[in-house]
């Protein structure tokens, strides 16, 4: 079965083109980047030029790309290295909506005598602004926001939220791991301080990160133990995955036009046809400034896991707010801090589209969602909303 | 994705008996729209209003809600009503061909309505339930307390399904029942009721001594570790050992599951309040390495 594959802010395809520029790195052209002969010497040429093509794509420096293995090092990193180096301020803002690599960090400092600050968001999953003006202050030692939420794609007013970090003195990060190369970023006009991505959303492989360091922004390395990326990331660079990276940064500024047309069309009509379609159902984060390529939709009365297991019957590829696809017991912390009613959050279901999305693709989704919601809703005791 | 058998799959694509009997002689249903699955059970009888002839359900829940409740009415046709509640959770997970542990409360969910059903039938009492968040567990036993207030679950549920699965572990009770899946405050309370079910025999609540002696205070010290506290942590593979006595400073050191786990902060509380409660209220616990 051909897989319609609307999962990309789990992970993307990796694009050919991204692949071809890896792939002589693994059996031809394996020096260490580090060594001092021409072997080595031509991996870093091409290191050095990925890094270029990274820093393109954020309005960042060259000398302000950290490469690392993944956005949850990156995000850790990020976090540890301000507390370490403001030793003297113990408060750390963060979001509700944040992901867990951000979140179960800042919790576990919290249980080491940290003072953390989530801040809430509206039933739009926007943040709020004005908590976060009152509580920071200058015991505050590190603000971390996500750019874009990986659930409802809501995006954060992040740069407005550095400059008010900044005024205060502390660190600014933000985990941009859903934003990069789906909407413009230009770190040049910003105070942003710090900014994690990871290639994998991008399509380029697993196992590939950056932290975006400013220039002369102080820093504590999580990893220790070479001299690699400026002391500032030991260990020996993943240089074919790094060269990917580089590759799938310079194709997402070529396309990023058509990310936010195309692929926002296609998102648009998916969504608004499934709310024609479908009675009892809603989008959540409707009305906010959302990333082009995500829509989260609640259908009421009926329980998420279910409805990625049949959709999965028809090779389309979604995910959901569920407790019941994690295991977990409840439905998602996004959606519950966004007042999404119990009755809504069972039943939502995340689709995300990449430029690899067709028409013919969301017309299938589009085919086949309906009959789904309505065999299930036969099924349920709620089916017909009464109660 | 979930490990489910090929049987769980067939239920659930083509689920058995799905929809109501508007002449049902019996009606059970548990769960609510806020805790994520809910299943009607409708049941008919014959004529001599003994075997059961029909049965039909609706389920909101995942995969494996809806795979438990189309098994459960395919097992109880042409039993009577004494046959049918003698089906277990365990009978209809075994019937699926087993379920992952995690969905292990939907085969629990099954079973619920059904005793619902046939003790309504049977005219006994069986409490209402209103607060949204109420899993709404019926029973008809149900002078229980609430433990997990989470999910509205009460000691006697709990009790039946660690018996009848011969659950050892509060991890494996929240597997089965939800309990403790929300907030987690009413694990230790989990871990008491299945050291009591497995065995070490909890008595009658006992109260802390108005006066003690160093001496006695240092047996009764000993004593409440042995006996109220190293149980509760055998049961989650846990174990202390205490290390040293010095006035109300009790030093321990935690072993095997307990050594290194994240939360043995809160297990050092657990100990103190258990010492403070039993023993003197000025006891203090500390966690030493070794």
């Amino acid at each position: 079965m051909k897989e319609i594959y609307l999962d990309n802010n789990a992970t993307t395809r990796v694009d050919d083109a991204v692949f071809e520029e890896m792939r002589p790195y693994f059996c031809e052209l394996y020096g260490n980047p580090s060594s001092m002969h021409f072997f080595g010497g031509q991996v870093q040429q091409k290191v050095n030029e990925a890094r270029d093509r990274v820093a393109g794509l954020l309005g960042a420096s060259t000398d302000e790309i950290i490469f690392t293995a993944c956005g949850t090092e990156s995000d850790n990193a990020a976090i540890r290295s301000a507390i370490e180096v403001f030793p003297e301020r113990r408060h750390i803002i963060t979001s509700r909506t944040e992901h867990p690599a951000v979140l179960t960090q800042c919790r576990n400092l919290a249980r080491k005598g940290y003072r953390v600050t989530e801040i809430g968001v509206d039933n739009a999953g926007r943040l709020d602004m004005d908590e976060y003006r009152r509580v920071i202050d200058d015991d505050t030692a590190v603000v971390s926001f996500m750019w874009a939420n990986n659930e409802t794609g809501v995006i954060f007013p992040v740069e407005e939220a550095a400059e008010i970090a900044k005024s205060r003195g502390a660190m600014f990060h933000t985990d941009a791991v859903q934003a990069v190369g789906k909407i413009p970023i230009n770190l040049k006009r910003s105070v942003i301080d710090m900014l994690s991505l990871s290639g994998h959303k991008l399509h380029a492989p697993k196992g590939t990160g950056v932290l975006y360091l400013r220039r002369g922004t102080q820093f504590r390395p999580f990893m220790v133990g070479g001299h690699q990326e400026k002391s500032r990331r030991a260990g020996t660079e993943n240089s074919a995955g790094i060269i990917a990276l580089g590759k799938a940064c310079e194709l997402a500024g070529i396309h990023m036009e058509r990310e936010n047309s195309q692929v926002r069309s296609l998102r648009d009509r998916l969504q608004e046809e499934l709310m024609r379609l479908i009675p009892h159902s809603r989008v959540n984060g409707d009305g906010a400034e959302r990333l082009p390529n995500t829509t989260s939709i609640a259908f009421e009365f009926v329980e998420g896991e279910a409805i990625l297991l049949l959709l999965s019957e028809f090779g389309i590829c979604a995910s959901s707010g569920s407790a019941c696809t994690s295991g977990s017991l409840e439905p998602s912390h996004v959606l519950r801090a966004m007042g999404v009613p119990f009755t809504c959050a069972h039943g939502s279901i995340r689709f995300s589209l990449s430029r690899f999305t067709t028409e013919a693709e969301i017309d299938t989704v589009i085919r086949e969602m309906p009959p789904i919601i309505e065999k299930l809703r036969q099924m349920s005791p709620f089916g017909r909303g009464e109660k | 994705m979930w490990d489910y058998t090929p049987t769980v799959k067939e239920h659930f694509l083509n689920p058995r008996n799905v929809g109501e009997i508007t002449d049902a002689d019996a009606v059970g249903e548990v769960g609510s729209l806020a805790c994520g699955d809910a299943l009607k059970l409708f049941i008919k009888l014959d004529e001599n209003k003994e075997k059961i002839v029909e049965a039909k359900f609706q389920t909101f829940g995942c995969a494996s809600a809806i795979a438990s409740s189309s098994a459960l009415t395919e097992m109880v046709k042409g039993k009577t009503l004494d046959e049918a509640l003698a089906i277990t959770n365990k009978d209809i997970a075994d019937f699926l061909g087993g379920l992952p542990e995690e969905k292990m409360h939907c085969s629990v969910m099954g079973q619920e309505a059904l005793e619902v059903a046939i003790y309504r039938y049977r005219g006994m009492d069986i409490p209402e339930h209103d607060s949204e968040h109420d899993h709404g567990h019926a029973y008809p036993d149900h002078d229980g307390v609430i433990i997990c207030k989470c999910f509205g679950i009460t000691d006697s549920f709990l009790r039946k399904v660690i018996e009848t699965n011969k659950l050892t572990t509060a991890e494996q009770v929240t597997h089965f029942t939800k309990a403790g899946g929300g907030c987690g405050g009413c694990i230790p309370k989990i871990n008491e009721l299945i050291a009591e079910i497995n065995g070490s025999v909890v008595e009658e609540p006992r109260k802390r001594p108005e006066k003690l002696s160093n001496m006695k205070k240092m047996q009764l010290i000993q004593e409440v570790l042995e006996k109220d506290i190293r149980p509760l942590l055998w049961a989650d593979g846990g174990d202390l050992e205490l290390i040293d006595i010095d006035g109300s400073k009790v030093q321990v050191a935690f072993r095997k599951a307990c050594a290194g786990c994240a939360s043995s902060g809160n297990t050092a509380r657990l100990v103190e309040n258990k010492l403070r409660e039993l023993v003197a209220e000025d006891v203090v616990v500390e966690e030493v390495a070794s």
